[in-house]
């Protein structure tokens, strides 16, 4: 298929660009095959460049002939073009559709995106599954990594190496997974080297209604407790939900099978639920006409900060139990690719001092995100403006960043990563150049060799000058648990990405470079205060007629 | 425990409980009442984590406090619970102001520190400092015996074309005999902001004086030809007092005015409104649910974004339109001064400093009669007179620093330590109802001055991120108010609450760098000069300077080493903080490992507590 076929206007002039908070732009409006690109073709007037896998959902209307489109992105931003000429307007606006909403895969803007810049570390090769386990085997010879999955047979939405108990073999593994949704199996999510505490992650047991037993699937994650201990499964669903789920097959550990696990559920939403909460946040704070009363009740209405405390709390009672009960811990929710990761990451966040600095980070995206299979194309498909009704969309990686933002409120010092850093990851999620978040397991990326064909965000992240912009000029290394609190007082609306850009952030970055300044300053003084003690020091050595009393 | 008996102990319980109020946690300890605090020791050591019962322990007590800490008590014996209850409802209600701390409060100064201590605010250099006298007003004797208006301040400024029989006319016609007088003066537009309480208008009486008065001011205007009447009230209210001769402005009898009602809520609807936030936000376990629609049902922050959008309304008025303003509302003490004290701290970098915030303060809530004393209730008075009204004043201004990090040199630190000791009553700024009260009180003779002892701890207040640079370009700050803008202020709210706020804080350690960089800055100056002196190359020089250089250079080293040794504390982020966060499900299962807490002592005066029991 040729893009040109889909553009049935290439180029309008005369249009004009409206964006909030920013002057008025007359120019060229270009469509190409990725791009909608707005030029003033003046110097130092910005362009706008939007990749049409950005746009969630275009509106238009007539004023005469005088078209506007409103064009609603899916980092929720807002424009609108100005567009003389009904034949034009209606030809770029249905092509901008078309484009917009490509399903297939391989026609991504990744696949055509050659990077203008120098790979210093191809980001495809920086977060080796191997990689990540030699860091385990320093600690614990409990665990060993297993090929089973090397061709994505057993479980297709794991990687090809996943992390299992030693004692384990391949043939038992295989008899597990047929009794976990999905075949996800329970596997390694992370160990807490403070304890040698585990915490795991699975699909949910398939028991049916019959109460159907796996004696394999209990004596694997039996045999991660320590001799006299029991262990805490955390099931995310609400009680009812798990046992609605028994009708259909799954459900979750009786306690007859399972006497050394205390499962504890939560009611962490999925699905259209989160979907339709994102929909009606992103409303309520997109509608300037609203009075104090109704702000704050269509905020409350929209449920989100209720999923944001509800999964940060989750996140915690896992960190919890793992630090202070010293207690191993099993999560999973109905398939163990949504809640489970969002409580399995956080719970990391929490207890690893690694996964709160930006490669850690970027490693815990990796882990727990891209390779444990969060469908992240079905899910990211559209945001808060789709006008269609959702299928497989829902911002559980969005509430992810969240809680996560959240947590950094209130350590402010000790992530090295600052807010931008979570905002880009936002965006690159749901519309990219790159092909890292592309596909919904690693099977798919496999299939789609994304490696071979795209570029990964990390690749570009990791360079000095995009590191510096991402930075927490605040950080210093804090090697302890961090317990957040979980008080609707202390839970704020992540102004950075909800209100982004319906109020002027001048202040605030002015504030934030002052901040740095403030910091940089600091750090010039005591450099030189110290290096000019170290040569008044030489010079005490050099000269012993200085040490004269 | 030797502090303890140099004052005189009115009661003293042993085995007294101290309850966190969002956890199950508890301290045990003793509990002191003196003549003006109670004082509660806290022992050194953690109880063990148990559901509590409160028949079976012991009897509750719980004390409020003016400035948002509630402290639980249970004592085990209920006769000592009732004589402590006894003896604090006794304690609490003073019933003259000669009881209140501040009479008694000593900081260790002599008369003359305590003079200049008063002397730093001068009203007067204030009036200066933006214009006035000028040509077109002036210093008005009138009311230099408080004989035209008891509650207004006896310097007042008014139109230079407004007579002595306009002015008692006027004020004849006003209530409280609260006549217009100026508050601020935007020398680049010569426009005025003055201030009154209702015209006696009833349904049709007029006053030729209070027209002329208007008209006075109006005219002392050049650039504008008509005067902007802001009556901060709701309409509905305002149309109620008629029916008690009281009212408003008929726009028929006053030429060239334009009036606009603002729909403030009255002091009644405020302090029900605080009380509703305090309980949704003081519940336990609370969902974000009901924490949200307790927040919209408190109306707290819509009567917040009332107040900032009428200061908002005001500023265009004077600083786009050049237009003079004349805010009312009944009595003129409370909307009044919170709108004419917000717009002005939006027309005036000045305002937003340290210094020009007391004056601010000092101008438009102490001087021109905020009744602080009726609505703080510090003395046993009516308990309908009591509203936050000035707490909702340092909200707004708070609400601003969050817009506009780098306008304000202050902090919310300082506006937290200012609601402070408008409730400690340590301190004789805010006592009594107004200045001519306070004279007959010799507040300046006998207490001490808040803005002294403010100013000794400047440093502690200063925002780091202020920029004069800022303020000098942008002189007036427009704010938004859109509602998504007004946040709930957790840290005075919650102040005594340390686990519900962030364990580090950005404000704190950027704070501590720049002291640090000032320190760094004198210590590079010192090594600098000493090195310059080592540079020096005849050998001969060397030796007569050595020993003091020696000494120059330990006494540097000291300073860097201090300054270098200075960490920033990672607070509150080991083990013993899981225990006070509740995730739920595992509560109660800590007794094994008890962590040792230093002592604490939790001291509490009187003038900021409330008790329920």
């Amino acid at each position: 298929m040729e893009f040109a076929e889909l553009i049935k206007t290439p180029r309008v002039d005369g249009v004009v660009l409206h964006r909030p908070f920013m002057p008025t732009v007359e120019g060229t409006l270009c469509l190409t095959g990725h791009h909608l690109i707005l030029s003033s073709r003046q110097d130092n007037t910005e362009e706008l460049w939007l990749l049409h896998s950005n746009i969630d959902s275009i509106e238009k209307r007539f004023v005469g002939s005088l078209g506007h489109i409103t064009v609603k992105c899916k980092d929720l931003r807002v424009i609108q073009l100005e567009i003389t000429g009904m034949e034009e307007c209606l030809n770029i606006a249905s092509s901008i559709e078309a484009l917009s909403t490509l399903d297939l895969v391989s026609l991504m803007y990744p696949f055509f995106y050659r990077p203008m810049f120098e790979v210093i570390e191809d980001g495809w090769n920086s977060f080796l599954p191997q990689n990540a386990f030699k860091d385990l085997e320093s600690m614990t010879d409990e665990w060993r990594l297993s090929e089973v999955n090397k061709d994505f047979s057993l479980c297709p939405s794991y990687p090809p190496l996943v992390a299992v108990p030693k004692d384990f073999d391949d043939e038992t593994l295989k008899k597990v997974a047929t009794f976990r949704h999905g075949g996800r199996f329970p596997v390694l999510s992370y160990y807490h080297k403070k304890n040698g505490m585990v915490m795991m992650r699975a699909g949910q047991p398939l028991t049916g209604t019959n109460g159907r037993r796996c004696k394999e699937d209990e004596k694997l994650i039996n045999a991660t407790l320590r001799p006299g201990k029991r262990g805490y499964i955390i099931d995310t669903r609400a009680i009812n939900v798990a046992q609605q789920a028994k009708a259909r097959g799954g459900g979750f550990e009786l306690e007859a099978n399972y006497p050394q696990w205390r499962r504890i559920h939560k009611a962490i939403e999925r699905y259209n639920v989160l979907q339709e909460s994102l929909i009606k946040l992103v409303e309520a704070c997109n509608d300037q006409s609203h009075s104090m009363d109704r702000w704050l009740s269509k905020l409350e209405a929209s449920n989100w900060q209720t999923n944001v405390k509800e999964i940060l709390t989750t996140a915690c009672l896992a960190a919890q139990c793992i630090d202070r009960e010293g207690a191993s811990v099993l999560v999973h929710g109905t398939e163990g690719t949504d809640s489970t990761l969002q409580v399995t990451s956080l719970a990391q966040i929490i207890l690893d001092p690694g996964c709160r600095t930006v490669k850690g980070f970027q490693s815990l995206v990796e882990r727990e995100w891209l390779q444990a299979g969060h469908p992240f194309q079905q899910r990211c498909a559209q945001s808060a403006f789709s006008n269609s009704k959702p299928r497989h969309e829902a911002p559980v990686f969005l509430l992810f960043l969240d809680c996560v933002w959240q947590i950094l409120r209130q350590f402010p010092c000790s992530f090295e990563f600052n807010e931008s850093f979570l905002v880009l990851l936002f965006e690159h999620a749901y519309a990219s150049q790159f092909g890292t978040f592309l596909g919904n397991s690693a099977a798919e990326r496999a299939r789609l060799c994304l490696p071979e064909k795209t570029v990964s965000l990390w690749s570009w992240v990791n360079r000095p000058q995009e590191l510096e912009r991402l930075t927490n000029p605040l950080y210093e290394p804090n090697s302890l648990v961090i317990w957040p609190s979980v008080a609707p007082q202390s839970l704020l609306l992540w102004e950075g990405v909800f209100l982004r850009w319906n109020r002027s952030s001048k202040c605030l970055d002015e504030a934030y470079e002052e901040m740095v300044h403030i910091i940089e300053y600091n750090k010039e003084l005591q450099t030189k205060v110290n290096s000019l003690r170290r040569q008044l020091a030489q010079l005490e050595t050099e000269d012993p007629l200085l040490h004269t009393p | 425990q030797k502090y303890y008996h140099y004052v005189h102990l009115f009661l003293q319980v042993e085995q007294v409980r101290l309850l966190d109020r969002f956890s199950n946690k508890s301290v045990h300890g003793t509990l002191y009442l003196t003549a003006t605090h109670l004082i509660f020791i806290l022992h050194h050591h953690i109880a063990s984590v148990e559901k509590l019962s409160l028949t079976t322990s012991g009897c509750p007590l719980v004390i409020q406090c003016r400035n948002f800490r509630v402290v639980h008590f249970v004592i085990q014996r209920e006769r000592d619970c009732h004589d402590v209850y006894s003896s604090l409802l006794r304690l609490l209600r003073p019933v003259c102001y000669e009881e209140l701390y501040a009479f008694s409060y000593n900081p260790k100064q002599n008369d003359q520190q305590r003079e200049e201590g008063w002397q730093l605010i001068d009203l007067g250099a204030e009036f200066e400092r933006m214009g006035v006298p000028c040509d077109q007003w002036q210093l008005t004797d009138v009311n230099r015996d408080y004989k035209v208006c008891e509650t207004y301040p006896r310097d007042l400024y008014v139109p230079v074309t407004a007579s002595k029989p306009i002015i008692v006319g006027s004020s004849k016609f006003r209530s409280k005999g609260r006549f217009p007088v100026l508050t601020y003066f935007y020398q680049e537009k010569k426009a005025a902001v003055c201030r009154c309480s209702q015209p006696l208008s009833g349904f049709s009486a007029r006053c030729l004086e209070d027209e002329s008065m208007l008209q006075a001011i109006s005219k002392a205007n050049h650039n504008s030809r008509f005067l902007y009447v802001m009556d901060t009230r709701p309409k509905l209210n305002a149309l109620a007092n008629r029916a008690a001769g009281k009212g408003y402005e008929n726009e028929d009898n006053y030429s060239n005015i334009r009036f606009q009602f603002v729909g403030i809520e009255n002091i009644h609807v405020m302090r029900s409104s605080l009380q509703k936030l305090l309980e949704v936000t003081g519940t336990r376990s609370l969902s974000m649910s009901d924490y949200l629609v307790g927040l919209e049902s408190s109306g707290w922050l819509r009567h917040i974004k009332a107040i900032v959008d009428a200061a908002v309304f005001l500023t265009r008025a004077v600083t786009v339109e050049g237009a003079s303003v004349l805010v009312h509302c009944s009595d003129g003490w409370d909307r009044t001064a919170q709108v004419c004290a917000l717009g002005a701290l939006l027309m005036d970098p000045y305002y937003r400093t340290i210094k020009g915030f007391m004056v601010l303060i000092e101008k438009d809530w102490i001087s021109f009669g905020h009744k602080f004393a009726d609505r703080c209730d510090q003395l046993d008075g009516d308990p309908k007179e009591v509203s936050p009204i000035f707490t909702q004043f340092l909200e707004c201004v708070w609400q601003l620093t969050e817009q506009f990090p780098q306008a304000f040199e202050f902090s919310e630190w300082f506006l937290l330590q200012i609601h402070e000791h408008v409730h400690s009553c340590q301190y004789g700024n805010f006592l009594g109802n107004n200045q001519r009260q306070r004279e007959e009180l010799q507040l300046r003779e006998r207490t001490h001055s808040l803005w002294a002892f403010l100013m000794s701890e400047k440093r502690n207040h200063l925002n780091p991120f202020y920029s004069p640079a800022y303020s000098e370009a942008h002189p007036v700050l427009e704010p938004s108010t859109l509602p998504y803008h007004f946040k709930f202020w957790r840290s005075m709210y919650h102040q005594f609450d340390r686990s519900m706020h962030p364990r580090q804080s950005i404000l704190k350690t950027i704070l501590t760098l720049k002291e640090n960089s000032r320190k760094a800055e004198s210590t590079l100056q010192a090594l600098e000069s000493v090195s310059t002196l080592l540079h020096i190359p005849p050998a001969t020089s060397r030796l007569p300077h050595s020993g003091s250089e020696e000494d120059e250079q330990e006494e540097v080293g000291e300073e860097a080493t201090e300054s270098t040794d200075t960490e920033r504390t990672v607070e509150g982020s080991s083990g013993t903080e899981s225990r006070k966060q509740s995730y739920g499900e595992l509560e109660g299962t800590y007794n094994s490992d008890l962590v040792k807490e230093e002592p604490a002592v939790v001291s509490l005066e009187f003038g900021v507590a409330r008790m329920t029991c």
